[in-house]
């Protein structure tokens, strides 16, 4: 009795393996249904969309994809909106890392470590290790306020990642024998003697500058934290606020004078769209800002008007401070797709997702649709994307330099937007005194926006 | 006995008829109601979304914790203790003031100029001047943005070729509530134009006749004759510009997002931020009930001006009016009083 148990128990387990084995992705098993998508416009969006691939998956599916793109200043408001419904509209959405602090933290976002792990819901070829860590971990957070990314929950997978650093008028700099500045006040010197560089009109540096998050977290955020700046440290258990540190008040004072002196006069209405076009109009002569938005202005030839002229560098370090460039501490944005937890068709949306993060498409992306900066070490380490990105003077070499130290440099916390758009107001406030005046009480400025900043997290506890 | 029999017959059918008289057909009885239901049904429409707008405003609920624990007026204690709330009262009525007020003057102006000219030149422009109206305020927005755009920007080289260089318009403190304005300006002055121009068509011939006749100035017309004849058409523009330039986001946002600082951190723009952006749903709806209240005020207290106004432009003597409105009143309301004692 005991062997026949024992021989029956080998065929179930036997079986179950030949099964598991097997099990297979059934790309039509949502065949009728619909998904709704929501995009941000973006050339990560224009490859979902532009080029025929979403027509491929439908074919393949079934599935019937109804999809909106919103231009990024507004983008995240429309989100929210839909995400606050808890309707399951939409299904899939594109996100940054410092969004999934609030959204997963909410309850809208699906873990999706079942979905990947699940060899009946995810191809083998799909392979998830194939993302560098660094990047596809800033999406993973286990929603205690404080505590690092790279660990919990994965609750988005990356369609590309930005690094921060500065873009330039190559083909200027060359003709005119400038050489890259290495050091904080060599920059600012540059960007003042490039006023008027190309006619008048036009300016050293351009960079972001609305009453927005948007401001803070690209090039601002990258010096801000190779000069030794914290957001906030935890503190028995609370956020407290370190934007009255001496780094934070001596590089904001610096930043302001960057501003004032070598940037555009209309700064405090640049978006990412304003920036990114300035160069490319050969307006402005360096951008520092993220590491794609010059590059769509490069390539593909005729994207702008300078382009197949710019270079990048990785930036530069605090003038004195004895560092070099390999110490610059990059912030790091990632555009991904997640999925609603109140979707009524999360098998379909993981299909969605799935199809649009694999290294096939990514490939595509990468090579086809102008997708600089892939998450996935084999479309980067490809030739067929090195040929092309490579092309790009200075950009490979650049993101070399900044990727050991790169990451995301805020502390995670819900109130991330807040806080983050408060910081903005004060930096344009900075901007405007020293503006008027040729001076401004940087550290006063900072302390009075601790205080407001510690208000606004007191009732978050880090446990 | 026949004729009494014939005599209850006739008795009972006279009855009878009063009784159909006074039976009103269904179709009959249900038509007020039906005449009401659609604005009933709007009211009810408005009154459910502000009925729960001020119970939210009592909550704790976001968009992120959607638990509204009740907290009676502690969202509306911190508002009014907010140095914010303040500055965004001053920002939304300084923004109403200069817009409504340009909007105006420069759209009575201009009626006046084509009320009272008839050539090629004034037919193309009463067509040209509703372009503004077809746009949306954003996409208004977007096209001045480009065209102020520092190095770009078609506004920005003209003022280039005048020597003028590193204008700041929306991204300077000192300039940006005059940049707003200005677009808003562009956006909606043909609306009053337009308003104003109906009403200058519509007025009477003979009393500008007769002013000529009397050798009446132009100013002497347009002081005693056609401002009152026209203050009506005034009032009406008046009353819609204020209230949409009160509630006024579109413009501010798309342009500046209420920057540089807090400048034009408008009630509108401070509840959008705050409720959408920051999802602090309860936080941000004190901000639009002030506004509401804002915003009714001034619109009750136009359109009172605008009803004397009727009055004025009829020829009627306000005071006769205001005196017999008042004793309907004490009437109504004396009735009112007996009937509720009778009762």
């Amino acid at each position: 009795m005991k062997k026949l148990f024992a021989m029956v128990l080998v065929l179930v387990m036997a079986l179950a393996m030949v099964a598991g084995a097997s099990a297979e992705v059934n790309w039509k098993e949502f065949e009728g249904t619909k998904l709704q998508v929501m995009l941000n416009q973006h050339n990560y969006q224009k490859a979902v969309t532009d080029y025929g691939k979403l027509e491929e998956f439908e074919a393949l599916t079934g599935i019937d994809v109804e999809y909106s793109v919103t231009p990024e200043e507004n983008y995240f408001d429309k989100l929210n909106i839909g995400l606050a419904a808890r309707n399951g509209d939409p299904d899939i959405f594109m996100t940054g890392a410092y969004q999934v602090w609030d959204y997963a933290s909410a309850g809208y976002m699906e873990p999706l470590e079942d979905y990947i792990n699940d060899p009946a819901k995810t191809e083998a070829s799909y392979n998830f290790d194939d993302f560098y860590a660094g990047v596809v971990g800033t999406l993973c957070w286990d929603c205690i306020a404080g505590h690092p990314v790279g660990e919990g929950s994965q609750y988005a997978i990356p369609m590309g990642y930005e690094l921060n650093n500065i873009a330039y008028n190559w083909k200027y700099f060359e003709e005119n024998g400038i050489a890259l500045p290495e050091d904080t006040d060599q920059l600012l010197e540059l960007s003042k003697s490039l006023n008027g560089w190309n006619g008048e009109g036009s300016y050293g540096i351009a960079v972001r500058g609305t009453r927005n998050w948007a401001t803070i977290h690209p090039g601002y955020m990258t010096l801000f934290s190779t000069w030794g700046g914290k957001d906030f440290e935890v503190e028995d258990g609370r956020l407290v606020c370190k934007l009255d540190s001496e780094e934070a008040i001596a590089m904001t004072d610096y930043w302001v004078k960057l501003v004032v002196e070598g940037s555009s006069p209309q700064w405090a209405t640049f978006t990412w769209y304003e920036a990114g076009s300035h160069l490319g109009a050969g307006v402005a002569a360096l951008l520092y800002d993220a590491t794609c938005n010059g590059y769509f202005q490069n390539y593909p030839a005729g994207a702008s008007a300078e382009s197949g002229n710019l270079g990048w560098f990785p930036g530069v370090v605090p003038a004195g401070s004895g560092l070099t460039a390999a110490d610059i501490k990059s912030n790091v944005w990632v555009w991904s797709l997640g999925m609603n937890s109140y979707s009524d068709n999360k098998g379909g949306a993981w299909l969605f997702l799935q199809y649009f993060t694999s290294p096939e498409f990514m490939l595509f992306s990468g090579t086809e649709a102008a997708c600089a900066d892939s998450p996935r070490a084999s479309v980067a380490e490809s030739e067929a994307y090195k040929s092309i990105v490579g092309a790009s003077y200075g950009y490979l070499e650049a993101l070399e330099v900044l990727l050991p130290n790169a990451t995301i440099q805020f502390t995670p916390q819900p109130y991330f937007f807040e806080t983050t758009t408060t910081w903005a107001a004060t930096l344009q406030d900075l901007v405007e005194e020293y503006r008027t005046t040729g001076a401004c009480d940087t550290a006063a400025a900072m302390k009075a926006l601790k205080a407001e900043l510690d208000i606004a997290v007191e009732d978050i506890v880090c446990e | 006995m026949g004729l009494n029999k014939n005599k209850a017959t006739n008795k009972e059918g006279g009855a009878a008829l009063a009784t159909d008289l006074n039976v009103v057909p269904l179709k009959n009885r249900i038509r007020p109601y039906l005449i009401v239901a659609p604005a009933l049904l709007i009211t009810i429409g408005i009154l459910i979304p502000f009925g729960m707008a001020i119970y939210y405003s009592l909550t704790t609920y976001t968009f992120r914790r959607p638990i509204a624990d009740f907290v009676w007026f502690r969202n509306w204690i911190r508002m009014f203790q907010a140095k914010d709330f303040w500055n965004a009262v001053w920002v939304t009525v300084r923004y109403a003031f200069w817009a409504t007020l340009v909007e105006m003057l420069l759209g009575l102006g201009i009626a006046m100029l084509l009320g009272n000219t008839n050539n090629r030149f004034s037919r193309i422009l009463r067509v040209a001047l509703i372009f503004p109206l077809m746009v949306a305020p954003v996409i208004g927005t977007i096209i001045w943005q480009l065209m102020l755009s520092h190095g770009v920007g078609i506004i920005d080289k003209f003022l280039n070729l005048l020597g003028i260089y590193g204008m700041q318009w929306g991204a300077s403190k000192k300039t940006a509530m005059l940049t707003v304005v200005m677009i808003d300006v562009w956006v909606n002055c043909p609306f009053v134009i337009i308003l104003i121009l109906a009403g200058i068509q519509s007025l009477p011939k003979s009393p500008f006749e007769s002013a000529k006749i009397d050798g009446g100035s132009g100013w002497f017309n347009f002081m005693n004759l056609t401002l009152p004849m026209l203050k009506p058409s005034i009032l009406i523009a008046l009353l819609f510009r204020l209230m949409a330039a009160l509630q006024e986001f579109g413009i501010i946002f798309s342009l500046t997002k209420g920057g540089p600082g807090d400048t034009l951190m408008s009630l509108s723009v401070t509840a959008y931020t705050t409720g959408y952006m920051y999802q602090k749903f309860s936080n941000a709806l004190p901000y639009i009930l002030v506004l509401w209240y804002i915003v009714n005020k001034c619109a009750s207290f136009i359109v009172e001006k605008w009803r004397i106004s009727q009055y004025q432009a009829a020829g009627k003597d306000v005071e006769v009016e205001k005196k017999q409105r008042f004793w309907h009143k004490f009437i109504k309301s004396k009735d009112a009083g007996s009937a509720a004692k009778g009762a």
